[in-house]
């Protein structure tokens, strides 16, 4: 256990400089050119958690805005955002790690929370502020699903 | 690596995608709102000078066919048992001086029409504007010498249904002249669109800029506030604009103000003044 954390706090601190024990911290994220070009974690992203994560609702509960026919046997998808059928295909891992920690940064407009940003609204509730909605590694988890999305 | 042409790229596909949605994306629905087969109700209005969207569209248009037809037959209707109580409240003596609402006001079908459809109005005694809940707290304390009703307790939202359900299918409008009312809508109106809570979300993010589309299985819609008390059959039971105010807020994660709240009462004003012409629907019937 303790070597691990040693290994990935050294590959994170070789990568991008600031680093808590399980992935780069939410003010710490570099975007550059809209892209987060290091990955989050030490550990690569499980596309099968994150599709988990994707359709918690109390996690990404990204069906709520987005479409997504690779999960056509859930009820109603959300239509506040695009359809992500193809979303690997049309972006970057790069992007979408983007998108996914902070879409304002891509979109200013866009109404999608940032999962893991502290650019967040006012008044949050007293136990979540200075959290992100995901962890470093949940982030890293829904890009690789997303890849999947051809 | 430039990332910039696959944004570009992206875009295009995501917007292609989006316009494709929307085509099949059902919208308000077209239909008309008869209660009994008797009382027209406004349910598409013109918007008020200043207002946003081009047309002010009730709640009703977004529900399914069989929630509709619930409040167009006041018999299917669940919050019309709540109506019910609050008519019988109306005759409840209560409080030292021996009094009911109906000892001053006698028939509300008379004395209570049409003033569900102004309130809030501004109230100069306490210097803030007042709803059917707040006048009849003030009533039941300086006239009936009872206990003010704590918020959505005793027979609070049951007597507001009923004196609102006084001016069914009235068009709603509020009075901004009056005292400090426009500061208060302006107050309300920076709340409407104030972001809150960790997922970062302000009334408009869903009912201004996404309202006609879904969340998940729930249709968004303008967010008018012309039908309430409303009857909920998520809860089955009438809730209270101060309290689905609060749980709007509650869900971006943030923390909520206090019901009658001085934020509470602008958001009221304000939100109000966005559904200006369309029917008091008290009580609709709700998801």
């Amino acid at each position: 256990m303790i070597r691990r954390l040693i290994v990935g706090c050294c590959a994170g601190l070789a990568l991008s400089g600031i680093v808590v024990a399980d992935g780069v911290a939410p003010d710490a994220v570099e975007i550059e050119n809209l892209a987060i070009a290091t990955p989050l974690t030490s550990t690569v992203g499980n596309a099968e958690e994150g599709k988990k994560i994707f359709a918690n609702r109390k996690l990404g509960n990204c069906l709520a805005c987005h479409a997504n026919s690779d999960m056509a046997d859930q009820l109603f998808h959300g239509e506040v955002g695009p359809s992500l059928d193809g979303a690997g295909t049309r972006w970057q891992p790069e992007i979408l790690r983007t998108i996914v920690v902070n879409a304002k940064a891509i979109f200013p407009e866009t109404v999608m929370p940032g999962f893991y940003s502290l650019d967040v609204g006012a008044d949050v509730r007293k136990d979540l502020i200075g959290k992100t909605i995901l962890s470093a590694q949940q982030v890293e988890d829904v890009v690789a699903y997303l890849e999947t999305l051809k | 690596m430039n990332y910039s042409r696959f944004i570009a790229a992206g875009l295009g596909v995501a917007i292609t995608t989006t316009f494709v949605a929307a085509t099949v994306v059902a919208g308000p629905v077209e239909d008309t709102l008869v209660i009994d087969d008797e009382i027209e109700i406004i349910t598409r209005a013109p918007s008020s000078e200043g207002h946003p969207l081009p047309e002010v569209i009730s709640g009703w248009h977004y529900r399914t066919d069989s929630t509709r037809a619930m409040e167009a037959d006041s018999f299917a209707n669940g919050g019309m048992l709540g109506v019910e109580q609050g008519a019988a409240l109306w005759s409840t003596v209560e409080g030292s001086e021996g009094k009911s609402c109906e000892s001053c006001h006698q028939d509300a079908a008379t004395s209570m029409a049409g003033v569900g459809a102004i309130y809030p109005k501004w109230h100069e005694e306490s210097g803030r504007p007042m709803n059917i809940e707040l006048r009849i707290n003030a009533c039941r304390v300086d006239n009936m010498g009872a206990e003010p009703y704590k918020f959505d307790k005793g027979g609070q939202k049951p007597l507001t249904a009923f004196i609102k359900h006084q001016s069914l299918g009235e068009p709603v409008k509020v009075n901004l002249e009056e005292g400090e009312m426009q500061k208060w809508w302006e107050a309300g109106k920076e709340l409407y669109y104030k972001r809150t809570g960790q997922l970062n979300l302000s009334c408009a993010s869903c009912h201004e800029l996404n309202n006609g589309k879904h969340i998940r299985a729930d249709h968004l819609s303008q967010g008018n506030v012309n039908g309430f008390p409303t009857y909920r059959l998520k809860q089955g039971n009438l809730i209270s604009l101060h309290n689905r105010f609060r749980g709007c807020i509650r869900d971006t994660r943030a923390e909520f103000p206090d019901a009658f709240s001085d934020d509470l009462m602008a958001l009221e004003v304000y939100t109000t003044w966005r559904g200006q012409g369309l029917s008091v629907e008290t009580p609709a019937v709700r998801q």
